[in-house]
């Protein structure tokens, strides 16, 4: 109801803005994107200074990493949602 | 799968949950889903595998050959890992912390087999962080008097004055929420892409779809094991009190 007149909304102009919030919704791949290359490019660098300690150094970038991604992996489950669920339609 | 995917063409694309069949249960109906026959099957696989390593080993050689190797391998290798991460509270955990592994690894890895993988549900993933959040806090109040874990709920500003209370509380909550979407997450992306390469490419996905298969199934769902089970006991070794 906008301005007095009914507008009507159908289910492929619901599902079109749905497309769309799903493609804004994995713009959140960014944040791990920079986070995981900042990870990893410390780890690199900690390997160069201490090669003996690769294989802890490893572990933990792995596992840094892991967490850092989850925040994009949010994203990626609301496009989902989105997408295949579709919990807009009526 | 309808419209759902804007692509024409598109309907032999499938990842999503069947039920195989519903039955009625107090009431509600209850379906039996394909997850839960993948998950049969690597139950089975895994049960296959603990039956000969026991056999195996009720009659273990003093030098190792074949197939005991490999199960003495496996076991020193989770038990290292455990050892690693957990300090002296280590024995108690190798067994969960070994089982869930094994798991966990055989679940994400089941898509090479053409399974759905297990932990790619949801109903799969967070029961095993609401074990890990159980496990956390049977060991805080084991280990912990409950004024320390008062004043730890209360980290920020001294215990007599609780405003930091609710989100803490919120941050404890989060803990296995964030632990079974990250695992879900991972594998349901690896699925839905496989899917999508091998429903929409058509003949064109022959052979080379085995490199995508080598990541999305083997590397990823290595390191997300890694990753839950790094978690759970880094977890609970914090509440233990001990590193």
């Amino acid at each position: 109801m906008l301005g007095g007149n009914k507008m009507e909304f159908n289910e492929n102009f619901i599902l079109g803005c749905s497309a769309i919030g799903a493609g804004l919704a994995v713009i959140a791949g960014i944040g791990p994107g920079v986070g995981q290359g900042i990870a990893a490019g410390h780890a690199a660098a900690a390997v160069g200074r201490n090669p003996g300690a690769k294989s802890s150094i490893t572990s933990t970038m792995l596992l840094g990493q892991a967490v850092a991604e989850t925040t994009g992996l949010y994203g990626l489950l609301i496009a989902m949602l989105l997408l295949f669920v579709k919990p807009l339609l009526p | 799968m309808g419209h759902g995917i804007l692509l024409s063409g598109a309907d032999n694309i499938d990842f999503m949950v069947h039920g195989i069949f519903k039955y009625s249960f107090f009431g509600h109906e209850v379906w039996i889903t394909t997850t839960h026959v993948c998950l049969l099957i690597v139950m089975l696989i895994l049960i296959g595998f603990a039956i000969a390593a026991n056999r195996t080993m009720c009659k273990a050689a003093e030098v190792p050959s074949g197939f005991q190797n490999v199960v003495e391998l496996v076991v020193e290798k989770l038990d290292s890992m455990v050892d690693g991460t957990m300090g002296k509270g280590a024995p108690g955990f190798y067994n969960y912390i070994g089982t869930i592994f094994i798991f966990i690894l055989f679940s994400n890895i089941s898509g090479l087999l053409g399974l759905r993988p297990p932990t790619a549900d949801y109903g799969v993933t967070l029961p095993l962080g609401i074990l890990t959040f159980i496990l956390i806090h049977v060991n805080q109040f084991r280990f912990q008097k409950p004024k320390d874990i008062w004043a730890d709920m209360c980290s920020p500003l001294p215990p007599w004055l609780p405003i930091w209370l609710p989100i803490n509380l919120i941050s404890e909550i989060a803990v296995p929420v964030s632990l079974s979407l990250r695992l879900f997450a991972n594998v349901l992306s690896g699925t839905v892409m496989m899917a999508l390469v091998y429903g929409l490419l058509g003949w064109i996905a022959t052979a080379w779809p085995a490199a995508l298969h080598v990541y999305f199934d083997l590397f990823s769902g290595a390191i997300q094991t890694y990753v839950f089970c790094m978690l759970t006991m880094t977890y609970i070794s914090n509440a233990r009190g001990d590193a």
